[in-house]
């Protein structure tokens, strides 16, 4: 066992874990955030995308002592002030949703995508989710949610 | 009605009252929620398809740190727990009920599947459960396995359960024969196939889940898990598994992560971790990882078929016979009887005109998962059969595949199926030609020989499909070998300030049930959406339900709200007459007001609902305080949603990777309350149709068993860039079988999707048939043989 120390959502989170602990296990079990989601165990689903350090991580495939000094943002530290970020809200005027599993991953893997590349299109923002995995949407309204939030916040 | 009112109403793209929590990383799934005191569960799974059991010595494991409890088949039979049930029975054509194999919770001396549960570990941490169930000694005599669905009918191949010779469940038929045999003897052409339905994993995104838990003071049992129909778990837990009376059994399922069919079912899991809580004193938790979601999900589709179309020379279907092979699996899972036969059979009329219907199917155990509902169950089986049947007919008379379909369109309702279904509205046509209008169907030769000068490959095929849902006319459906009714309830409960909650006993794991079921309850109350709550899913608080599948929680859960929303308005409008002493026959409601007609006296709802538990000088007797009613509907008919899907494909013949350039999807689900929630139903139903199409296929190794594609890194889940944009339209013709007009729209996409497409590479290819998932290996490898020469120069 050994502590491990980072920022989480702008606040100082640390715990006694073991070596083998997961980046979301960490988030998830030691701290209660239980917006981040485990869809798989191959690394492939991205329902557990965090940001860490401005970018996005499957949270899966890191040990959360890699986190350590790290700034890790969560789906739950996402809004400010009481106010849906520009993708969170997106997503729901496009109804880019539906069972939520997927979602937290998703709009974080989204975040990070404008982030990259301000100007998205269609093509790019398909290639670009290839490593999130939705069962319910078609992607359709992900895509479409994704391209209205980009021209937000242009 | 208000602005506010108007916004909100039957018909609105309203957003979605459910969005907050889930967007916001507020939701509340099966693994989210953690118990005081909670250990945690692993299942040792067998590692052989077919294996005998010698011996299992668990005295490492139970030693090992941690370790709270270990398990096994043998404490199972001990405590006389029942084993797992199919709540459907299927007689065969000779009169015999099909002869079901024994379902243990966990296996007692033999493995049939790959991840079959041999053992439970209990511990104080996942990590120790799963260290310890290494250390369980499972002495296995490996059998020979039953794999290959076309070759185990017979004595010789290993067999599944004793009970059932020739691996053989049930031998059912639907239809008349004899009219059958005699449409072909005169028919002028006869068309035939051979069709594979591919085998696919569910792979809802959320993982099943359990939490078990007893209360030693009361003797309740309480149970969270990822279900679809919590009742429906609870009834088959206590009646058949024996965990525990149903009034000391409580089952909730919270935020579900989507489902597709794969929730429906009751699962060893679930039944061990409750069973075992009141064991180990303490709660228990499993959380199924997605390894053993492929292993243990009840998998779908797996047909083999072999299927004849009459014509007489114009054209005219004559008959139809079919003989299919269905696989069951290794055990029978909760419905898994009733999907290859009755919602599968009664649909291969599909929109058309066919006099004469004859079906044969084998159900057959087979040493792999069990398989059962998925996404649309039976129907996309056979919309796959009728409309690749259908296209087929017109390549080889040499008729335009739109005009063929025209021909034989059943254009008066209701109208008889040879195949029990009695289909009460529809207007083929009008969703056919706006089809053909939206993708631009005559355009069609002009984008072929473009992408031929870029080298590709263009074909379009269409689908016209049809699905009876809203699940189901209980009478029917007990006369078919259902030993549940397929009704639903609903309760609607007036609070003294005015707001509403509304317990029902659908269930909402995407869908937006708390969103659609608010709309209908505002509008009719006239109050804002925010004033009404939608509860469902915990047996506590809702008495009964049937849970959501088969697209029946509008068709028959919102029937069941309306249902107890006019009990509603009754007593409400009965105690309006006595505070505004008058007639009840003279009371009005509209927008939330109740009045005296042609007087100027009127009450607010809120005032309503307010007097309603004051109750002040009500007249003793006459009424009873308080508003909350309560209601059964139970429905009169299936429903029959039906469109028309076409789809353009373009192939690249160097590498035989499929592009969909256009989808197109024409739908008539009559009544549509929220066209929002409709359309992602209909994109998502796409998706996993498109994805059985091109992409997924569930494979077994014939001789190991093994299952080869047990993860996402083996079997193919579409993503974003395996699709395009679709084109969604709408036709109505409201269904009469239900106050609301609706058809349901949840499995649309999935049913009509898969023959679109492979209409469309056949047509590209200018071959006859491919058989799906149309991989790129698999287009390459039918190019090739279409063209050996071309291709070798």
């Amino acid at each position: 066992m050994s502590v491990v120390s980072m920022t989480v959502n702008g606040k100082p989170a640390s715990a006694d874990v073991e070596a083998r602990t997961l980046l979301v296990q960490f988030i998830r079990d030691e701290l209660g955030l239980t917006g981040t989601h485990v869809g798989c165990d191959t690394s492939q689903c991205g329902a557990c995308v965090v940001h860490v350090d401005g970018r996005a991580v499957k949270s899966c495939t890191m040990l959360a002592a890699q986190a350590e000094g790290a700034e890790v943002l969560t789906i739950e530290g996402l809004a400010k002030n009481g106010d849906l970020h520009p993708m969170q809200a997106a997503f729901r005027e496009h109804h880019g949703l539906q069972c939520g599993f997927c979602t937290p991953g998703m709009i974080m893997t989204a975040v990070d995508m404008i982030r990259r590349k301000p100007d998205l299109d269609e093509e790019t923002v398909r290639e670009e989710l290839d490593g999130n995995i939705c069962r319910c949407t078609g992607y359709h309204n992900i895509v479409k949610a994704i391209l209205a939030a980009s021209q937000e916040m242009r | 009605m208000s602005d506010k009112a108007s916004g909100e109403g039957i018909g609105q793209p309203v957003r979605r009252k459910e969005d907050f929590r889930f967007i916001t990383g507020n939701g509340h799934y099966t693994d989210d929620i953690n118990r005081t005191g909670q250990t945690w569960a692993c299942f040792l799974r067998s590692p052989h398809a077919h294996a005998r059991i010698r011996s299992i010595d668990t005295s490492a494991a139970e030693a090992a740190p941690g370790v709270v409890a270990v398990f096994t088949g043998k404490h199972v039979a001990d405590d006389e727990l029942g084993g797992l049930i199919c709540g459907w029975t299927v007689t065969s054509k000779d009169g015999t009920p099909m002869k079901v194999g024994a379902h243990p919770i966990l296996a007692l001396d033999t493995v049939r599947y790959v991840g079959d549960h041999v053992a439970m570990v209990v511990a104080e941490t996942l990590a120790d459960a799963r260290a310890a169930a290494e250390l369980i000694d499972v002495d296995y005599e490996a059998l020979s396995a039953a794999v290959a669905l076309s070759t185990c009918q017979n004595e010789k191949t290993a067999q599944v359960h004793p009970e059932a010779p020739r691996n053989t469940c049930f031998e059912w038929e639907l239809g008349n024969k004899a009219e059958t045999e005699a449409a072909f003897a005169r028919a002028d052409r006869v068309v035939k196939l051979d069709l594979t339905n591919n085998r696919l994993i569910p792979n809802a995104m959320e993982p099943r889940a359990a939490i078990g838990e007893f209360d030693k003071g009361s003797g309740i049992y309480t149970l969270h898990t990822t279900s679809q129909n919590p009742h429906v778990a609870r009834l088959v837990l206590s009646a058949f598994v024996g965990v525990a009376p149903e009034h000391k059994l409580r089952v909730i399922a919270p935020d579900v992560g989507g489902g597709f069919g794969s929730k429906i079912f009751i699962y060893a899991e679930e039944t061990a971790c409750v069973w075992a809580a009141a064991k180990v004193g303490r709660p228990i938790k499993w959380t199924g990882d997605r390894s053993e979601a492929f292993l243990s999900d009840a998998h779908g589709r797996d047909h083999l078929s072999h299927a004849e179309l009459a014509l007489d020379s114009e054209g005219k279907f004559l008959g139809l016979r079919v003989k299919t092979i269905a696989n069951l699996g290794a055990y029978l899972s909760t419905f898994s009887a009733a999907v290859p036969t009755y919602l599968y059979g009664t649909l291969l009329s599909g929109q058309y005109d066919l006099p004469a219907i004859h079906v044969e199917v084998d159900g057959v155990y087979t040493h792999t998962a069990p398989v059962d509902a998925y996404r649309g169950a039976g129907r996309p089986e056979a919309t796959y059969l009728v409309e690749r049947m259908v296209e087929t007919a017109a390549r080889e008379i040499g008729m335009d595949p739109a005009e063929l379909r025209r021909r034989n369109y059943i254009r008066t309702f209701p109208h008889q199926t040879p195949v029990i279904m009695n289909y009460d509205a529809g207007d083929y046509e009008a969703s056919l030609d706006a089809a053909m209008k939206a993708i631009d169907y005559a355009g069609f030769p002009a984008r072929k020989s473009e992408a031929a000068s870029r080298g590709k490959l263009r074909g379009i095929g269409m689908s016209s499909y049809i699905e009876a849902c809203g699940l189901a006319p209980s009478a029917a459906v007990g006369s078919l070998g259902a030993g549940v009714g397929l009704w639903e309830s609903a309760e609607v409960r007036v609070n003294p300030t005015g707001n509403v909650e509304v317990m029902t006993g659908s269930h909402s794991h995407g869908q937006g049930h708390e969103t659609t079921f608010a709309q209908l309850v505002a509008s009719r109350l006239g109050i804002p959406m925010e004033q009404v709550e939608i509860v469902h899913g915990d047996t506590d608080k809702v008495q009964f339900g049937m849970g959501t599948y088969g697209s029946r929680s509008g068709a028959v859960g919102m029937s069941a709200i309306v249902k107890a929303l006019d009990k509603i308005e009754a007593k409400a409008k009965k105690i309006a007459a006595h505070l505004m002493e008058a007639a009840v026959e003279d009371i009005t409601f509209e927008n939330g007001t109740f009045t005296v007609q042609g007087t100027d006296k009127s009450l607010a709802w809120a005032e309503l609902s307010l007097a309603a538990y004051t109750a002040h000088g009500f007249p003793s007797g006459e009424i009873e305080p308080g508003l909350k009613e309560g209601a059964f509907y139970d429905p009169t008919n299936f429903t029959f949603p039906a469109g028309c899907h076409i789809c353009e494909v373009e192939i690249d013949p160097d590498t035989g990777i499929t592009k969909i350039a256009k989808f197109v999807a024409v739908d008539d689900f009559g009544t549509v309350i929220n066209p929002l929630i409709v359309e992602g139903q209909v994109h998502g139903g796409i998706a996993q149709g498109v994805g059985q199409a091109l992409l997924e296929h569930g494979v077994y190794d014939a001789e190991s068993g093994q299952l080869i594609t047990g993860s996402y890194m083996d079997y193919c889940m579409p993503r974003a860039d395996d699709l395009p944009s679709f084109t969604l339209g709408f036709t109505k013709t409201e269904s009469p079988s239900n106050p609301l007009g609706m058809k349901g729209c949840g499995e649309a996409g999935a049913i009509a999707s898969p023959p679109a497409v492979i209409n469309a590479i056949t047509d590209a290819l200018g071959i006859r048939d491919i058989e799906m998932p149309a991989t790129p290996a698999r287009v390459w490898s039918a190019l090739q043989a279409a063209a050996p020469r071309a291709a070798a120069e």
